[in-house]
């Protein structure tokens, strides 16, 4: 069992070879268990005319389009096996991807999620703060990508509270008593970058004008979920990483990529702000007119790879997001694999996100 | 009745007009008054070399060609306009309006036409072109003519939708669903222009033996990227009948991908699209892939053409192809939203012995080839000048 294997190395220890072999071993793999047991799967196989026993590498697999998994329902595994449902994020009136997860696929998604999170946090839990409103999660078949989101990160907490009241209205008094009782402690904190500006920074810096400040200098915060709002509001990377720091010391954030298709495979921003790839997973960037791979620094379609999904056939996917790759193996951070950067989403697309249909509000 | 909302704009005419419309004289189909107007608009527009769809416009409503269309109706002092026409014409189209509101007033009507809600530059030019005719020399016009835009409000749709004797309805199911929530009066008539799709026919001996095959391939193009192979005059299954199939197909995509990369910009997402399209048909149909070197034509040849084959159509240079020994083995494909076939090399006779014998529910037009765009008094299966317009009996 390939998957086995990899979750006892260490996340971003391969480099471009090792890894394209051990990629290439899992997917082709995969490639094979979805054409045997999901029928629409293999007539798509047949309709290009694709042979996988001719494949050299990953790259060489189909992608399908994520939208596809908002059209029609492609599952590898019986009904009966399914023990979860994940929902993308949409915009009222759009469809949303349904992905089907059974114990398998779910329990490799969330290990995978620890190595890959614990290379950045360490491993010992914390108490943490989930900037978001308690009843995303209140329904536990059904996952929104919100939902999904502070689920996967909350097995990285030992103590949880929520940030906000189901109202978005920031719960001061609680945070108050949740700092003040882990005082000196590392605490993480997680949420949607939009959701976090919005109804979390820019009641902080209200407080603080009225004098009442928060200390998060020992906070280290992940959030994911695009920019698209936040570069709507005029609000960059750096300004946001600069302006949370103003606001309560915050200073180790990490940004991640990822969507509902692929759970588990995130893509974690380092101290050099650069987003990577871990050994569970890849991002070819295609040249849209073609889909033959690009360049390093050449922009294009996103493609990404993962080594997870077994119950659905989401292994190899073509997102809507166009972004580049700045480099392989030789991130100044030291993580091996591929490290990249987003441009968003591609002009005119359906809208998707990681950040429920509430972002569509404002 | 109220004539004025926030959001709504008159771009030419006024409320008052609107108001008056009931009153105006009734005008006979193909009035003179009219015919000068038009012509006046024609050489305004003619002058202006940007566009090709506003000078293709200004060139349909010339004189000498409305008198040719006035030819053909037998029955013209017999007839007057209903009365009030009122055009709600298509978001996505820029000049379709202005055929629509010339038709209706050819038909003798009154009219008030609700513009696309895109900037487009050309409903610029043309309501300008309109306004200064109506300023000058055509004032007699200006009582039949509002032009106006306003953004998805059922009470604006009610009120004209109340007023009106004819209710036209371009843009699609979706769109006329939508306007139907908007009463009209039990003796108001309407026109709608619902999903449509059309299908090509080439014999393939034909397109081997044509001299002039890149001014086929030119015409293919007007017909299909020229509007992002998204209009319901636009191809989306290609047949191919005659003997040597293969060859002809292998020389005319060839020549198409020439002409296309050359002139057509695909941009990633319409990619994507296409990429989804193509496994989305897949899963549910037997499809098979023909060689392409990128994504700028996508060919499906289908063994059996299935009767919701079209539910999987895409745009954007997205073709369904397959060999046929007869144009018998398209009535699958010829339901009710079948409007248009383009054809390259097939002889009329074949057209009318097929009508004749297979008898389809579908389609309206059968077209040569690069000639499905160009807009006709008779479209989509309807006599617009008969629909707009009454026939009053004297015994």
């Amino acid at each position: 069992m390939i998957f086995d294997e990899m979750l006892n190395i260490p996340p971003y220890s391969l480099d471009a070879e090792e890894k394209g072999r051990l990629l290439t071993k899992r997917l082709v793999e995969l490639t094979k268990l979805h054409r045997e047991h999901c029928y629409e799967y293999k007539n798509m196989l047949d309709a290009i005319g694709f042979d996988v026993d001719k494949a050299q590498s990953y790259k060489d697999l189909p992608f399908l389009p994520v939208r596809l998994f908002k059209e029609m329902d492609l599952r590898s595994v019986p009904q009966d096996d399914v023990v979860k449902t994940m929902t993308s994020s949409g915009t009222t009136g759009q469809s949303v991807s349904k992905i089907y997860l059974d114990r398998t696929t779910s329990s490799n998604q969330q290990k995978t999620m620890v190595k890959i999170v614990s290379g950045f946090t360490g491993s010992s839990r914390m108490p943490m703060i989930i900037i978001d409103c308690p009843s995303v999660v209140k329904n536990r078949v059904m996952f929104s990508a919100r939902g999904a989101g502070i689920l996967g990160f909350s097995i990285f907490g030992s103590k949880k509270i929520y940030a906000l009241d189901d109202d978005m209205k920031l719960d001061a008094e609680g945070m108050k008593m949740f700092l003040e009782k882990f005082k000196g402690q590392k605490i993480l904190l997680f949420g949607f970058t939009f959701m976090i500006w919005q109804h979390f920074y820019k009641e902080l810096l209200r407080l603080k004008e009225k004098g009442i400040t928060f200390d998060l200098s020992n906070g280290i915060l992940i959030h994911g979920g695009g920019w698209k709002k936040l570069i709507s509001e005029a609000v960059s990377h750096d300004e946001f990483h600069k302006k949370m720091e103003d606001v309560c010391g915050l200073h180790d954030i990490h940004d991640y990529y990822g969507m509902v298709e692929q759970t588990g495979c995130i893509y974690m921003e380092c101290e050099f702000g650069h987003l990577h790839a871990s050994n569970f997973s890849d991002v070819i960037i295609r040249r849209p007119l073609d889909f033959s791979e690009a360049d390093i620094g050449e922009t294009g379609i996103i493609q990404v790879v993962s080594a997870i999904p077994e119950s659905y056939p989401g292994h190899s996917l073509l997102t809507e997001d166009e972004g580049s790759i700045l480099g392989v193996d030789d991130c100044p951070c030291g993580r091996k694999g591929k490290y990249f950067k987003i441009n968003g989403r591609l002009k005119n697309a359906e809208i998707r996100g990681c950040s429920d249909t509430y972002a569509a509000k404002f | 009745m109220q004539l004025s909302f926030k959001g709504l704009q008159y771009v030419v005419g006024t409320p008052e007009i609107v108001e008056n419309m009931q009153n105006v004289r009734r005008l006979r189909p193909f009035d003179c008054d009219v015919i000068s107007f038009l012509n006046d608009l024609s050489s305004e527009l003619r002058k202006n070399r940007g566009y090709p769809d506003v000078a293709t416009f200004g060139f349909w409503c010339r004189k000498a060609a409305l008198l040719q269309e006035k030819e053909k109706y037998d029955d013209v002092s017999e007839r007057f306009g209903k009365g009030i026409v009122f055009h709600s014409t298509p978001s996505n189209v820029p000049v379709n309006f202005a055929f629509s509101f010339a038709a209706g007033l050819l038909a003798g009507n009154a009219n008030i036409v609700r513009l696309p809600g895109k900037p487009f530059e050309q409903v610029g030019i043309i309501s300008d072109a309109i306004s200064r005719l109506l300023g000058h020399n055509h004032k007699n016009m200006a009582p039949y003519i509002a032009f106006v835009k306003f953004p998805p409000m059922k009470e604006i749709s009610d009120a004209f939708s109340a007023l009106c004797n004819v209710r036209v309805i371009w843009g699609g199911d979706m769109t006329v669903d939508e306007l139907r929530q908007s009463k009209i009066p039990a003796r108001t008539t309407e026109i709608t222009f619902a999903d449509r799709h059309s299908i090509a026919v080439i014999d393939a001996d034909a397109y081997l033996a044509e001299e002039r095959k890149d001014a086929v391939i030119q015409n293919f193009y007007n017909d299909t990227y020229y509007s992002d192979q998204n209009a319901c005059t636009s191809p989306r299954i290609i047949f191919w009948k005659g003997d040597k199939t293969a060859e002809a197909k292998s020389d005319f995509w060839k020549r198409v991908h020439g002409l296309v990369i050359e002139k057509y910009s695909l941009a990633p997402v319409q990619s994507v699209g296409k990429l989804n399209a193509m496994y989305s048909v897949a899963s549910q149909k037997k499809v098979k892939l023909e060689n392409s070197q990128d994504m700028l034509i996508t060919r499906l040849a289908v063994n059996e053409i299935q009767k919701d084959l079209m539910d999987y159509k895409y745009n954007s240079g997205f073709y369904f192809e397959k060999d046929i020994d007869s144009l018998d083995d398209i009535v699958n494909v010829c339901d009710i939203r079948c409007q248009t076939v383009t054809y390259f090399g097939v002889k009329e006779e074949e057209f009318r012995k097929f009508l004749e014998e297979s008898r389809p529910i579908g389609i309206d037009r059968i077209v040569p080839m690069g000639k499905s765009m160009d807009f006709a008094l008779i479209w989509d299966g309807y006599d617009l000048i008969r629909q707009m317009s009454r026939k009053v009996t004297i015994i």
